[in-house]
Protein backbone atom coordinates (compact mmCIF):
# COMPACT_ATOMS: atom_id res chain seq x y z
CA UNK A 1 0.00 0.00 0.00
CA UNK A 2 1.52 3.43 -0.83
CA UNK A 3 1.71 7.05 1.09
CA UNK A 4 -0.70 8.39 -0.83
CA UNK A 5 -3.45 5.11 -0.54
CA UNK A 6 -2.29 4.46 2.97
CA UNK A 7 -4.01 8.41 3.19
CA UNK A 8 -6.90 7.58 1.28
CA UNK A 9 -7.87 5.23 3.87
CA UNK A 10 -6.70 6.88 7.04
CA UNK A 11 -9.13 9.78 5.76
CA UNK A 12 -12.17 7.50 4.86
CA UNK A 13 -11.51 5.92 8.27
CA UNK A 14 -11.74 9.61 9.82
CA UNK A 15 -14.44 10.89 8.19
CA UNK A 16 -16.27 7.56 8.80
CA UNK A 17 -17.16 6.48 5.42
CA UNK A 18 -16.02 3.07 6.32
CA UNK A 19 -18.58 0.20 6.62
CA UNK A 20 -18.67 -1.91 9.61
CA UNK A 21 -16.53 -4.39 8.26
CA UNK A 22 -13.87 -2.42 6.19
CA UNK A 23 -13.77 -0.63 10.11
CA UNK A 24 -13.11 -3.79 12.21
CA UNK A 25 -10.04 -5.03 9.68
CA UNK A 26 -8.66 -1.37 10.11
CA UNK A 27 -8.68 -0.66 13.82
CA UNK A 28 -6.78 -4.48 14.23
CA UNK A 29 -4.24 -3.10 11.62
CA UNK A 30 -3.75 -0.05 13.49
CA UNK A 31 -3.39 -2.29 16.28
CA UNK A 32 -1.17 -4.16 14.90
CA UNK A 33 0.85 -1.77 12.98
CA UNK A 34 2.61 1.42 14.88
CA UNK A 35 3.41 3.29 11.42
CA UNK A 36 -0.46 2.95 10.73
CA UNK A 37 -1.46 4.30 13.84
CA UNK A 38 1.02 7.04 14.31
CA UNK A 39 -0.45 8.01 10.76
CA UNK A 40 -3.59 8.20 11.83
CA UNK A 41 -3.15 10.25 14.65
CA UNK A 42 -0.90 12.45 12.90
CA UNK A 43 -3.02 13.09 10.50
CA UNK A 44 -5.99 13.64 12.78
CA UNK A 45 -4.09 16.28 14.55
CA UNK A 46 -3.03 18.30 11.77
CA UNK A 47 -6.34 18.12 9.88
CA UNK A 48 -7.49 19.60 13.65
CA UNK A 49 -5.42 21.89 13.70
CA UNK A 50 -6.35 23.24 9.67
CA UNK A 51 -10.03 23.40 10.95
CA UNK A 52 -8.91 25.57 13.53
CA UNK A 53 -7.13 27.54 11.58
CA UNK A 54 -10.26 27.82 9.32
CA UNK A 55 -12.90 28.59 12.01
CA UNK A 56 -10.40 31.46 13.34
CA UNK A 57 -10.50 33.16 10.22
CA UNK A 58 -14.08 32.65 9.29
CA UNK A 59 -14.67 34.01 13.29
CA UNK A 60 -12.32 37.12 12.51
CA UNK A 61 -13.70 37.94 9.51
CA UNK A 62 -17.37 37.98 11.41
CA UNK A 63 -16.34 40.06 14.00
CA UNK A 64 -15.09 42.33 11.68
CA UNK A 65 -18.14 42.48 9.70
CA UNK A 66 -19.76 43.07 13.01
CA UNK A 67 -17.27 45.97 13.97
CA UNK A 68 -17.78 47.55 10.60
CA UNK A 69 -21.45 48.17 11.49
CA UNK A 70 -20.11 50.14 14.37
CA UNK A 71 -19.57 53.82 14.34
CA UNK A 72 -15.98 54.09 16.19
CA UNK A 73 -15.54 57.83 15.48
CA UNK A 74 -18.83 59.00 17.48
CA UNK A 75 -18.01 56.53 20.56
CA UNK A 76 -14.91 57.78 20.07
CA UNK A 77 -15.50 61.12 20.58
CA UNK A 78 -17.71 60.75 23.86
CA UNK A 79 -14.55 59.60 25.34
CA UNK A 80 -11.75 61.60 23.77
CA UNK A 81 -13.06 64.95 23.59
CA UNK A 82 -14.38 64.98 27.47
CA UNK A 83 -11.47 65.76 29.18
CA UNK A 84 -9.87 68.86 28.48
CA UNK A 85 -6.23 69.04 26.71
CA UNK A 86 -4.67 69.66 30.57
CA UNK A 87 -6.35 66.62 31.67
CA UNK A 88 -5.46 64.69 28.89
CA UNK A 89 -1.68 66.14 29.20
CA UNK A 90 -1.29 65.45 32.93
CA UNK A 91 -2.72 61.57 32.33
CA UNK A 92 -0.61 61.05 29.76
CA UNK A 93 2.40 62.76 31.30
CA UNK A 94 2.01 63.18 34.66
CA UNK A 95 4.50 60.62 35.99
CA UNK A 96 6.89 62.86 34.03
CA UNK A 97 5.62 66.34 35.10
CA UNK A 98 5.77 64.92 39.30
CA UNK A 99 9.80 64.15 38.56
CA UNK A 100 10.57 67.57 36.82
CA UNK A 101 8.18 69.43 39.44
CA UNK A 102 10.59 67.46 42.33
CA UNK A 103 13.76 67.98 40.65
CA UNK A 104 12.14 72.15 40.53
CA UNK A 105 11.07 72.60 43.80
CA UNK A 106 14.41 70.61 45.26
CA UNK A 107 16.41 72.49 43.57
CA UNK A 108 14.40 76.21 44.58
CA UNK A 109 14.56 75.08 47.94
CA UNK A 110 18.28 73.92 47.78
CA UNK A 111 19.51 77.23 46.61
CA UNK A 112 17.44 79.52 48.70
CA UNK A 113 18.57 76.89 51.90
CA UNK A 114 22.31 77.28 50.35
CA UNK A 115 21.84 81.23 50.60
CA UNK A 116 19.39 82.30 53.15
CA UNK A 117 21.50 79.90 55.67
CA UNK A 118 24.65 82.54 54.75
CA UNK A 119 22.60 85.46 54.67
CA UNK A 120 21.50 84.99 58.14
CA UNK A 121 25.16 84.33 59.26
CA UNK A 122 26.41 87.50 58.09
CA UNK A 123 23.89 90.00 57.21
CA UNK A 124 21.54 89.54 59.85
CA UNK A 125 19.45 93.09 59.87
CA UNK A 126 18.84 92.65 55.86
CA UNK A 127 16.71 89.49 56.89
CA UNK A 128 14.80 91.12 58.87
CA UNK A 129 14.44 93.71 56.94
CA UNK A 130 13.12 91.54 54.41
CA UNK A 131 10.84 89.45 56.50
CA UNK A 132 9.76 92.96 57.31
CA UNK A 133 8.20 93.51 53.53
CA UNK A 134 7.27 89.75 53.46
CA UNK A 135 4.78 90.77 56.02
CA UNK A 136 3.53 93.55 54.34
CA UNK A 137 2.41 91.99 51.45
CA UNK A 138 0.58 89.16 53.75
CA UNK A 139 -1.00 91.62 55.52
CA UNK A 140 -2.66 92.60 52.39
CA UNK A 141 -3.82 89.28 51.89
CA UNK A 142 -5.59 88.56 55.55
CA UNK A 143 -7.19 92.11 56.23
CA UNK A 144 -10.03 90.00 56.98
CA UNK A 145 -8.61 87.70 59.60
CA UNK A 146 -6.09 89.52 61.17
CA UNK A 147 -5.35 92.99 62.75
CA UNK A 148 -2.62 95.60 61.52
CA UNK A 149 -1.14 94.72 64.68
CA UNK A 150 -0.47 90.92 64.96
CA UNK A 151 0.42 90.57 61.44
CA UNK A 152 2.64 93.79 61.68
CA UNK A 153 4.82 92.00 64.04
CA UNK A 154 3.84 88.28 64.11
CA UNK A 155 5.36 87.12 60.69
CA UNK A 156 8.24 89.20 61.64
CA UNK A 157 9.38 87.55 64.83
CA UNK A 158 8.91 83.96 65.23
CA UNK A 159 5.63 83.20 66.71
CA UNK A 160 6.59 81.37 70.48
CA UNK A 161 2.89 79.21 70.15
CA UNK A 162 4.10 77.53 66.41
CA UNK A 163 5.80 74.34 68.24
CA UNK A 164 3.45 71.63 68.86
CA UNK A 165 0.85 73.89 69.39
CA UNK A 166 1.11 74.64 73.00
CA UNK A 167 1.64 77.94 74.84
CA UNK A 168 1.46 79.26 78.35
CA UNK A 169 -1.70 80.87 79.82
CA UNK A 170 -2.19 82.21 83.68
CA UNK A 171 -5.10 82.64 85.88
CA UNK A 172 -6.68 85.81 86.06
CA UNK A 173 -9.53 85.32 88.41
CA UNK A 174 -10.28 82.58 91.35
CA UNK A 175 -13.03 80.92 89.20
CA UNK A 176 -10.95 79.44 86.20
CA UNK A 177 -10.76 82.50 83.56
CA UNK A 178 -6.98 82.56 82.51
CA UNK A 179 -5.90 84.89 80.34
CA UNK A 180 -3.36 83.99 76.95
CA UNK A 181 -2.20 85.20 73.75
CA UNK A 182 -4.68 85.31 70.84
CA UNK A 183 -2.14 83.84 68.66
CA UNK A 184 -1.96 80.90 70.29
CA UNK A 185 -5.57 79.55 70.51
CA UNK A 186 -6.08 81.05 67.03
CA UNK A 187 -7.82 78.56 64.94
CA UNK A 188 -8.31 75.71 67.71
CA UNK A 189 -10.98 73.54 67.83
CA UNK A 190 -10.33 72.60 70.84
CA UNK A 191 -8.59 73.78 74.05
CA UNK A 192 -6.94 72.08 77.18
CA UNK A 193 -4.66 73.33 79.84
CA UNK A 194 -2.49 71.50 82.09
CA UNK A 195 -0.64 72.00 85.05
CA UNK A 196 2.86 71.34 86.54
CA UNK A 197 1.83 68.23 88.12
CA UNK A 198 0.15 67.16 84.71
CA UNK A 199 -3.66 67.65 85.44
CA UNK A 200 -5.62 68.83 82.61
CA UNK A 201 -8.68 71.09 82.41
CA UNK A 202 -10.85 72.01 79.51
CA UNK A 203 -11.07 75.12 78.48
CA UNK A 204 -13.41 77.30 76.20
CA UNK A 205 -12.47 80.34 74.56
CA UNK A 206 -14.80 83.15 76.32
CA UNK A 207 -13.45 86.24 74.67
CA UNK A 208 -10.55 87.37 72.10
CA UNK A 209 -8.85 90.45 70.87
CA UNK A 210 -6.81 90.00 68.02
CA UNK A 211 -5.54 93.55 67.76
CA UNK A 212 -3.38 93.28 70.82
CA UNK A 213 -2.88 89.70 70.65
CA UNK A 214 -5.08 88.67 73.67
CA UNK A 215 -7.42 85.44 74.51
CA UNK A 216 -9.52 85.06 77.95
CA UNK A 217 -10.00 81.27 77.96
CA UNK A 218 -12.48 79.81 80.95
CA UNK A 219 -12.40 76.20 82.28
CA UNK A 220 -15.44 74.50 81.87
CA UNK A 221 -14.43 70.75 82.88
CA UNK A 222 -17.21 70.05 85.94
CA UNK A 223 -14.01 68.60 87.90
CA UNK A 224 -12.91 71.77 88.10
CA UNK A 225 -13.49 73.74 91.31
CA UNK A 226 -11.35 76.87 92.18
CA UNK A 227 -7.43 78.30 92.11
CA UNK A 228 -8.32 79.84 95.54
CA UNK A 229 -7.18 83.41 95.59
CA UNK A 230 -4.65 84.30 93.26
CA UNK A 231 -0.98 85.32 95.09
CA UNK A 232 -0.31 88.02 92.60
CA UNK A 233 -1.64 91.35 91.89
CA UNK A 234 -2.56 93.09 88.79
CA UNK A 235 -0.15 96.76 87.86
CA UNK A 236 -2.45 98.87 85.52
CA UNK A 237 0.09 101.65 85.37
CA UNK A 238 3.06 101.37 83.07
CA UNK A 239 6.02 100.34 84.72
CA UNK A 240 9.47 101.88 84.27
CA UNK A 241 12.43 101.08 82.13
CA UNK A 242 14.83 99.23 83.31
CA UNK A 243 12.85 97.62 86.06
CA UNK A 244 13.80 93.69 86.98
CA UNK A 245 11.04 91.87 85.40
CA UNK A 246 10.23 87.81 85.07
CA UNK A 247 8.25 85.35 83.81
CA UNK A 248 7.65 81.40 84.08
CA UNK A 249 6.18 79.74 81.11
CA UNK A 250 5.86 76.21 79.59
CA UNK A 251 8.95 77.17 76.33
CA UNK A 252 9.44 72.87 77.30
CA UNK A 253 7.36 70.52 78.78
CA UNK A 254 8.47 71.81 82.40
CA UNK A 255 7.85 74.96 83.68
CA UNK A 256 10.41 77.54 83.03
CA UNK A 257 11.97 80.27 84.49
CA UNK A 258 13.44 83.70 82.70
CA UNK A 259 14.58 87.11 83.89
CA UNK A 260 15.73 90.24 82.51
CA UNK A 261 14.53 93.72 82.23
CA UNK A 262 12.19 96.25 80.80
CA UNK A 263 14.62 97.58 77.96
CA UNK A 264 12.15 100.24 75.78
CA UNK A 265 8.78 101.08 77.00
CA UNK A 266 7.66 100.71 73.34
CA UNK A 267 7.55 97.17 70.95
CA UNK A 268 8.91 96.48 67.54
CA UNK A 269 8.79 99.64 65.56
CA UNK A 270 7.60 101.64 68.08
CA UNK A 271 4.45 99.32 68.82
CA UNK A 272 2.98 100.88 71.96
CA UNK A 273 0.77 97.97 73.04
CA UNK A 274 4.09 96.06 74.20
CA UNK A 275 7.57 96.74 76.32
CA UNK A 276 10.54 95.46 74.97
CA UNK A 277 12.26 93.18 77.01
CA UNK A 278 15.53 92.21 78.01
CA UNK A 279 15.15 88.21 78.89
CA UNK A 280 15.78 84.90 77.04
CA UNK A 281 12.44 83.46 76.30
CA UNK A 282 11.54 80.29 74.04
CA UNK A 283 8.64 78.85 71.83
CA UNK A 284 6.12 78.49 74.32
CA UNK A 285 6.71 80.91 76.35
CA UNK A 286 3.47 83.05 74.83
CA UNK A 287 0.87 83.88 76.90
CA UNK A 288 3.00 84.12 80.22
CA UNK A 289 2.59 86.06 82.72
CA UNK A 290 5.34 89.22 83.13
CA UNK A 291 5.92 89.93 86.67
CA UNK A 292 8.09 92.57 88.44
CA UNK A 293 10.01 92.21 91.57
CA UNK A 294 6.95 92.48 93.72
CA UNK A 295 4.86 90.05 92.30
CA UNK A 296 2.40 92.28 90.34
CA UNK A 297 1.39 91.14 87.00
CA UNK A 298 2.69 93.78 84.02
CA UNK A 299 2.61 92.29 80.79
CA UNK A 300 1.79 89.47 78.75
CA UNK A 301 4.94 87.52 77.09
CA UNK A 302 3.99 87.61 73.22
CA UNK A 303 6.93 87.02 70.76
CA UNK A 304 10.15 87.43 71.18
CA UNK A 305 13.00 88.93 68.23
CA UNK A 306 14.42 87.08 65.62
CA UNK A 307 18.21 86.86 66.46
CA UNK A 308 18.50 88.11 69.33
CA UNK A 309 17.33 87.85 72.88
CA UNK A 310 15.09 90.69 72.55
CA UNK A 311 11.44 89.66 74.22
CA UNK A 312 8.23 91.69 73.45
CA UNK A 313 5.15 91.44 76.28
CA UNK A 314 1.85 93.11 75.92
CA UNK A 315 0.93 95.66 78.27
CA UNK A 316 -1.60 94.76 80.98
CA UNK A 317 -3.23 97.59 80.28
CA UNK A 318 -4.88 95.36 77.36
CA UNK A 319 -5.64 93.33 79.51
CA UNK A 320 -8.35 95.16 81.76
CA UNK A 321 -9.31 96.60 78.08
CA UNK A 322 -9.82 92.94 76.69
CA UNK A 323 -11.75 92.14 80.18
CA UNK A 324 -13.91 95.13 79.75
CA UNK A 325 -14.47 94.66 76.24
CA UNK A 326 -16.15 90.87 76.98
CA UNK A 327 -19.81 90.98 76.65
CA UNK A 328 -22.20 91.17 79.58
CA UNK A 329 -23.97 88.08 78.74
CA UNK A 330 -21.19 85.64 78.10
CA UNK A 331 -19.83 86.75 81.65
CA UNK A 332 -22.84 84.89 83.44
CA UNK A 333 -23.46 86.74 86.74
CA UNK A 334 -20.13 87.15 87.69
CA UNK A 335 -17.55 89.87 86.28
CA UNK A 336 -14.29 89.56 86.17
CA UNK A 337 -11.80 91.61 89.28
CA UNK A 338 -8.36 91.87 88.84
CA UNK A 339 -7.14 91.74 92.16
CA UNK A 340 -4.40 94.46 92.48
CA UNK A 341 -3.22 93.19 96.01
CA UNK A 342 -0.26 91.12 95.36
CA UNK A 343 0.93 88.29 98.53
CA UNK A 344 4.32 88.59 96.92
CA UNK A 345 5.59 91.27 98.02
CA UNK A 346 7.39 90.23 101.09
CA UNK A 347 8.90 86.97 99.68
CA UNK A 348 12.00 85.78 98.18
CA UNK A 349 12.18 84.93 94.33
CA UNK A 350 12.04 80.96 94.94
CA UNK A 351 9.00 81.45 97.25
CA UNK A 352 7.38 83.12 94.45
CA UNK A 353 7.79 80.84 92.00
CA UNK A 354 6.50 78.04 94.50
CA UNK A 355 3.44 79.64 95.08
CA UNK A 356 2.97 81.17 90.99
CA UNK A 357 3.77 77.88 89.64
CA UNK A 358 -0.18 76.75 90.53
CA UNK A 359 -1.56 79.14 88.50
CA UNK A 360 0.32 79.32 85.42
CA UNK A 361 -0.46 76.69 82.71
CA UNK A 362 0.72 75.02 79.86
CA UNK A 363 -2.06 75.70 76.68
CA UNK A 364 -2.79 72.36 74.67
CA UNK A 365 -4.94 73.45 71.44
CA UNK A 366 -6.06 70.90 68.69
CA UNK A 367 -6.64 71.72 65.44
CA UNK B 1 -19.67 51.26 31.40
CA UNK B 2 -22.96 50.71 28.84
CA UNK B 3 -22.94 53.94 27.71
CA UNK B 4 -24.70 52.68 24.16
CA UNK B 5 -28.58 52.39 24.64
CA UNK B 6 -29.06 50.92 22.13
CA UNK B 7 -27.04 48.02 22.84
CA UNK B 8 -28.20 46.58 26.13
CA UNK B 9 -25.87 44.11 27.66
CA UNK B 10 -27.26 40.50 27.09
CA UNK B 11 -27.78 38.60 30.23
CA UNK B 12 -24.72 36.38 31.11
CA UNK B 13 -26.35 33.36 31.29
CA UNK B 14 -28.22 34.21 27.54
CA UNK B 15 -24.91 34.73 26.60
CA UNK B 16 -23.17 32.25 27.30
CA UNK B 17 -26.27 29.91 25.80
CA UNK B 18 -26.04 31.85 23.03
CA UNK B 19 -21.94 31.06 22.59
CA UNK B 20 -22.37 27.55 23.28
CA UNK B 21 -24.86 27.40 20.04
CA UNK B 22 -22.63 29.34 17.65
CA UNK B 23 -25.42 32.09 17.84
CA UNK B 24 -24.51 34.76 15.54
CA UNK B 25 -27.00 37.51 16.43
CA UNK B 26 -25.70 36.67 20.31
CA UNK B 27 -22.20 37.57 18.80
CA UNK B 28 -23.30 40.14 17.47
CA UNK B 29 -25.03 41.62 21.03
CA UNK B 30 -21.85 41.16 22.88
CA UNK B 31 -19.61 42.68 20.77
CA UNK B 32 -21.72 45.55 20.32
CA UNK B 33 -22.37 45.78 23.99
CA UNK B 34 -19.14 45.51 25.24
CA UNK B 35 -16.96 47.68 22.99
CA UNK B 36 -17.43 51.05 24.41
CA UNK B 37 -15.76 49.89 27.23
CA UNK B 38 -12.96 48.29 26.17
CA UNK B 39 -12.49 51.67 23.48
CA UNK B 40 -12.43 53.76 26.36
CA UNK B 41 -10.10 51.83 28.63
CA UNK B 42 -7.22 51.63 25.48
CA UNK B 43 -8.15 56.07 24.53
CA UNK B 44 -7.69 56.69 28.45
CA UNK B 45 -4.54 54.17 28.46
CA UNK B 46 -2.64 55.94 24.92
CA UNK B 47 -4.53 53.94 22.56
CA UNK B 48 -6.21 54.39 19.64
CA UNK B 49 -9.52 53.28 18.23
CA UNK B 50 -7.26 50.36 15.90
CA UNK B 51 -5.67 48.92 19.11
CA UNK B 52 -9.03 48.72 20.90
CA UNK B 53 -10.83 46.73 17.95
CA UNK B 54 -7.50 44.49 17.77
CA UNK B 55 -7.21 43.33 21.69
CA UNK B 56 -11.12 43.31 21.72
CA UNK B 57 -11.75 41.18 19.24
CA UNK B 58 -8.47 38.84 20.42
CA UNK B 59 -10.52 38.99 24.17
CA UNK B 60 -13.91 37.74 22.58
CA UNK B 61 -11.45 34.58 20.78
CA UNK B 62 -10.65 33.97 24.55
CA UNK B 63 -14.08 34.06 25.44
CA UNK B 64 -15.48 32.48 22.75
CA UNK B 65 -12.28 29.51 24.00
CA UNK B 66 -13.01 29.47 27.51
CA UNK B 67 -16.77 29.34 26.85
CA UNK B 68 -16.37 26.40 24.53
CA UNK B 69 -13.96 24.43 26.59
CA UNK B 70 -16.57 24.54 29.55
CA UNK B 71 -13.85 26.75 31.68
CA UNK B 72 -16.24 29.81 31.90
CA UNK B 73 -17.96 29.82 35.41
CA UNK B 74 -20.96 32.00 35.97
CA UNK B 75 -20.00 33.42 39.30
CA UNK B 76 -17.68 36.16 37.36
CA UNK B 77 -19.39 38.84 35.40
CA UNK B 78 -18.95 38.60 31.14
CA UNK B 79 -17.82 42.47 31.49
CA UNK B 80 -16.22 41.82 34.15
CA UNK B 81 -13.80 38.93 32.42
CA UNK B 82 -13.66 40.52 28.91
CA UNK B 83 -12.53 44.12 31.18
CA UNK B 84 -10.39 41.25 32.65
CA UNK B 85 -8.50 40.20 29.62
CA UNK B 86 -8.81 43.96 27.32
CA UNK B 87 -6.41 45.43 29.99
CA UNK B 88 -3.99 42.73 30.41
CA UNK B 89 -3.69 42.25 26.66
CA UNK B 90 -3.02 46.09 26.70
CA UNK B 91 -0.81 46.39 29.45
CA UNK B 92 1.24 43.89 27.41
CA UNK B 93 1.05 46.09 23.77
CA UNK B 94 2.09 48.83 25.74
CA UNK B 95 4.51 47.27 27.03
CA UNK B 96 6.28 45.86 23.52
CA UNK B 97 5.41 49.38 22.46
CA UNK B 98 7.65 50.60 25.21
CA UNK B 99 4.98 53.61 25.79
CA UNK B 100 3.83 51.83 29.38
CA UNK B 101 4.19 54.35 31.85
CA UNK B 102 4.18 52.60 35.19
CA UNK B 103 0.92 52.98 35.49
CA UNK B 104 -3.07 52.11 34.12
CA UNK B 105 -6.03 54.42 34.47
CA UNK B 106 -8.52 51.83 35.29
CA UNK B 107 -12.32 52.11 34.75
CA UNK B 108 -13.40 48.96 36.90
CA UNK B 109 -12.18 46.13 38.83
CA UNK B 110 -10.52 43.25 37.08
CA UNK B 111 -9.80 39.88 37.61
CA UNK B 112 -6.55 37.66 37.03
CA UNK B 113 -6.55 36.20 33.75
CA UNK B 114 -2.95 35.12 33.37
CA UNK B 115 -3.92 31.70 32.88
CA UNK B 116 -6.25 32.07 29.93
CA UNK B 117 -4.21 34.84 28.10
CA UNK B 118 -1.21 31.97 27.79
CA UNK B 119 -3.61 29.37 27.01
CA UNK B 120 -4.53 32.10 24.06
CA UNK B 121 -1.07 33.05 23.42
CA UNK B 122 -0.47 29.03 22.44
CA UNK B 123 -3.13 28.56 20.05
CA UNK B 124 -2.30 31.88 19.01
CA UNK B 125 1.20 30.87 17.92
CA UNK B 126 -0.32 27.71 15.95
CA UNK B 127 -2.55 29.89 13.94
CA UNK B 128 0.31 32.27 12.94
CA UNK B 129 2.34 29.28 12.32
CA UNK B 130 -0.71 28.07 9.72
CA UNK B 131 -1.13 31.64 8.08
CA UNK B 132 2.28 31.49 7.30
CA UNK B 133 2.62 27.43 6.05
CA UNK B 134 -0.22 28.34 3.91
CA UNK B 135 1.36 31.33 2.85
CA UNK B 136 4.32 30.23 1.57
CA UNK B 137 2.44 27.01 0.15
CA UNK B 138 1.54 29.00 -3.46
CA UNK B 139 -1.47 27.97 -5.69
CA UNK B 140 -3.29 25.61 -6.46
CA UNK B 141 -2.29 23.84 -3.27
CA UNK B 142 -3.51 26.24 -0.88
CA UNK B 143 -6.79 26.73 -2.33
CA UNK B 144 -7.14 22.74 -2.83
CA UNK B 145 -6.44 22.14 1.02
CA UNK B 146 -8.59 24.90 2.36
CA UNK B 147 -11.58 23.88 0.28
CA UNK B 148 -11.04 20.22 0.79
CA UNK B 149 -10.03 20.19 4.87
CA UNK B 150 -11.69 23.82 6.21
CA UNK B 151 -14.30 24.44 3.72
CA UNK B 152 -15.59 20.67 3.70
CA UNK B 153 -15.85 20.68 -0.42
CA UNK B 154 -15.90 17.28 -2.00
CA UNK B 155 -12.91 15.83 -4.60
CA UNK B 156 -15.86 15.81 -6.97
CA UNK B 157 -15.72 19.61 -6.78
CA UNK B 158 -12.50 20.30 -6.83
CA UNK B 159 -11.51 17.92 -9.56
CA UNK B 160 -14.30 20.25 -11.56
CA UNK B 161 -12.96 23.69 -10.04
CA UNK B 162 -9.10 22.88 -11.35
CA UNK B 163 -10.30 20.61 -14.30
CA UNK B 164 -8.64 17.64 -12.86
CA UNK B 165 -9.47 14.69 -15.83
CA UNK B 166 -9.56 11.82 -13.53
CA UNK B 167 -9.84 11.70 -9.43
CA UNK B 168 -6.94 9.73 -8.91
CA UNK B 169 -4.68 13.05 -10.41
CA UNK B 170 -6.66 15.41 -8.17
CA UNK B 171 -6.10 12.76 -5.32
CA UNK B 172 -2.17 12.49 -5.78
CA UNK B 173 -2.11 16.80 -5.92
CA UNK B 174 -3.74 17.08 -3.00
CA UNK B 175 -1.21 14.26 -1.29
CA UNK B 176 1.39 15.96 -2.34
CA UNK B 177 0.09 19.37 -0.94
CA UNK B 178 -0.78 18.43 2.14
CA UNK B 179 2.75 16.77 2.63
CA UNK B 180 4.71 20.05 1.37
CA UNK B 181 2.36 22.00 4.11
CA UNK B 182 3.28 19.96 7.03
CA UNK B 183 6.82 20.52 6.06
CA UNK B 184 6.18 24.49 5.89
CA UNK B 185 4.11 24.72 9.03
CA UNK B 186 6.48 22.15 10.92
CA UNK B 187 9.60 24.39 9.58
CA UNK B 188 8.26 27.70 11.25
CA UNK B 189 9.47 29.01 14.61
Amino acid sequence: MSDIELMAVVERYLNGEMNADERIRFEMLRRENAEVDNTVKEHQEFTGRLKQYGERLAFENLLNDIHNEIDVQALKDEFVHHPSLIVRLWRNHHSKISVAASITIFAVLGTLFLTGYLKSQKQENDVIYLKHEIAQVKHKNDVISQSINTLNIRPKQMAPSNYHGTGTGFAISSDGYLATNFHVINGADSVYIQNADGTAYHAKIVSTDPANDIAILKITDPSFKSFGALPYGFKRSKSDLGEDVYTYGYSKDDGFYSKGYISSGNGFKGDTVKYQLSMDVDFGNSGGPLLDAKGNVIAIISSKQAHTDGAFAIKSKYLYKAIQAIAPDSLRSDKIVLSSKSKFANLGRTQQLNKLQNYVFMVKVYN
Amino acid sequence: MNNNVNNPAPADNEAILGILNNSEAMLKRIYLAYFPMVLQLVITNNGNEDDAKDIYQEAIIVLYNKVRAGNFELSSKLKTFIYSVCRRLWLKRLTQLSRYGGDIHDLQEYLPVEEDIANHEEKDIQFNKMTGALGLLGEPCKTIIEDFYINDRSMQEICEKFGYTNADNAKTQKYKCLQRLKKLFFQQK
